[in-house]
């Protein structure tokens, strides 16, 4: 990382420190704002937020491993959350998978070259009288078919 | 996602203002709020059942100098969106609930463990928030009674099915990995922060708005003797009119099925992956928490699916689900998944699966929490009630490896 990034997310963490205080309560919410910006939670910024907080860094790391929805490792600017739990499953998630992995050329639990698009499992999201379902980013699409899906996954920057 | 307006329903869908409830029970004292719980016989509506009024009570009878009032909002459970629709489309009846609760065991701080899943809702429940405090249904003295101050926060979830365990979730509000606790101590007396905690459903607290207003006696008219009032029905699966439906306890499945127009139904699963299995022979048991329980789930499943299709499917949520921390969860999860496995690909021995099924059993009673208590529910229930169809050439032989 860049000297000058350092400093930006440094910046970034302090500020995120103030926001939702110091104490170990505050943790997941900073978490959770890293990762929405960055789309990951750097090793740097494990170090910087367990400074702060006054932890070991591997309590940070505990923490992001633990949950599905927070990452140590890179992801693209969009993550796609496919549902793959029983009633999605059985109203055609495995055709809307299909489509979608030809259409960007990736599997599920890969990235696009591009950076654009991760591509994930997730389990039920709670649309289970509206599925297939997927979730962009904070977004939820339902009733997808093969054809919808990879026309609403085109659309996005 | 689709908006359904004018739901139908006789307690929780029926006619309610926001704050109705809040002005009533700051002119009642707190015995006399609990006492209306207690005589409505509201049990928690998460699934464990757990009487509503005892749980506020034991909170209101802790001596701290903080308390708190949590609202569970992580509904992970396969086949459960009812919470969803509740925080959509009646969230006032959530929020009342909670004031109320807090009025009535003294916590002035509430929060709403939103689960990740759902951040599209959080920007309006927030905005709805903003409103009541406006309203002075939040803050402080509210809806003038000098004191009364309460107020309440959403935390988001990351995508972790166990943070609907309440002391995972209360872990995780800590900064914690959503672990559960050993218990006891009870978060009535020991929850967030190490302060007595009340963590209650939400269709628990949407309910309580209407208790406080109608009274616990009209409430109880609806349900059974052990179950009394309605609940919420999340319905998916091979039915025409899948959704939310609100119905008195007691119904039978035969009933919800002819409302939700299901055909050619095979089996139902009703509580979610962590629920059981039930054939068409069972289709004259009632939902209630003495014979079929659920925290709200009801799968439907049609002739032409393959039951052990869907055990698998059940399987391999848990296993990815499994918080890893006590060993009958963490291992026994996997075995039975590639049990599920070996049948899939003709690869068993009926000896090895009367071993998988005591596996289970053990399960039930040695892992730490309700996951682990209950994941091996659907993989007994099915290979039981599914028994000729996967292992002995019934359905025609169609689903036998």
């Amino acid at each position: 990382m860049l000297v000058m990034e350092k400093n930006f997310l440094q910046e970034e963490i302090e500020k995120l420190v103030e926001t939702f205080g110091n104490s170990r309560s505050a943790l997941i919410p900073i978490l959770q704002e890293i990762q929405k910006k960055h789309h990951y939670i750097s090793e740097f910024a494990q170090q910087e937020v367990a400074r702060l907080l006054d932890i070991h860094p591997v309590e940070v790391y505990s923490v992001i491993s633990f949950y599905a929805f927070l990452s140590s490792e890179p992801k693209g600017r969009n993550i796609v959350r496919l549902c793959q739990t029983i009633t999605c499953d059985l109203a055609g998630k495995y055709s809307v998978a299909k489509a979608i992995e030809r259409e960007l050329g990736i599997a599920f639990g890969e990235t696009t070259k591009d950076n654009r698009i991760s591509l994930e499992y997730t389990n039920c999201v709670g649309m289970c009288d509206q599925g297939p379902a997927m979730l962009i980013n904070d977004k939820v699409y339902t009733r997808l078919s093969p054809e919808k899906a990879v026309e609403i996954i085109n659309e996005i920057k | 996602m689709e908006m359904k307006k004018n739901r139908q329903g006789a307690v929780l869908f029926s006619d309610y203002t926001r704050g109705k409830s809040i002005e009533k029970v700051v002119g009642m004292p707190r015995g006399d709020v609990l006492a209306e719980v207690k005589e409505s016989k509201l049990k928690g509506r998460g699934g464990a059942g757990f009487p509503t009024a005892t749980k506020w009570m034991l909170t209101a009878a802790a001596v701290a100098e903080k308390k708190y009032i949590i609202c569970n909002a992580d509904e992970g459970e396969p086949g459960t969106f009812k919470d969803r629709v509740l925080l959509d489309e009646y969230p006032a009846l959530v929020f009342d609930g909670m004031v109320i609760g807090g009025y009535v065991t003294g916590a002035h701080e509430g929060i709403l463990y939103l689960r990740g899943e759902y951040s599209y809702m959080k920007k309006g429940l927030e905005n709805y928030l903003e409103e009541m405090r406006k309203d002075n249904l939040l803050g402080v003295n509210i809806a003038g009674k000098e004191g009364f101050n309460f107020d309440i926060n959403i935390k988001m979830g990351s995508g972790a099915y166990i943070c609907g365990e309440e002391t995972a979730l209360i872990e995780s509000l800590e900064g914690q990995r959503g672990e559960p606790r050993n218990k006891p101590p009870f978060p009535v007396n020991t929850g967030f922060m190490g302060c007595p905690t009340a963590v209650n459903n939400v269709e628990t607290l949407a309910a309580i708005s209407h208790i406080v207003v109608k009274g616990g006696k009209w409430y109880q008219k609806y349900g059974t003797d052990k179950s009394s009032g309605s609940k919420l029905f999340s319905v998916s699966g091979d039915c025409k009119k899948p959704g939310v439906f609100e119905l008195p306890w007691g119904t039978t499945i035969t009933d919800l099925l002819k409302l939700v127009d299901a055909d050619n139904v095979k089996a139902v699963q009703v509580g979610g992956a962590s629920g059981v299995c039930i054939p068409k022979s069972q289709f004259d048991r009632k939902l209630a928490y003495e014979d079929a329980a659920t925290g709200g789930s009801i799968m439907i499943f049609n002739e032409s699916r393959d039951m052990l299709h869907i055990l698998k499917n059940f399987m391999e949520f848990f296993v990815e689900e499994s918080c890893g921390q006590c060993t009958p969860c963490r291992i026994g999860n996997v075995k039975l998944l590639e049990g599920v496995e070996m049948i899939e690909s003709g690869n068993y021995t009926f000896s090895y699966i009367t071993k998988l099924k005591e596996l289970g059993q053990s399960m039930q009673v040695a892992s730490k929490c309700g996951l682990g208590q209950s994941s091996p529910n659907s993989f007994l229930s099915i290979l039981e009630n599914f028994r000729d169809e996967i292992f002995n050439n019934g359905n025609g032989g169609v689903n036998v490896r």
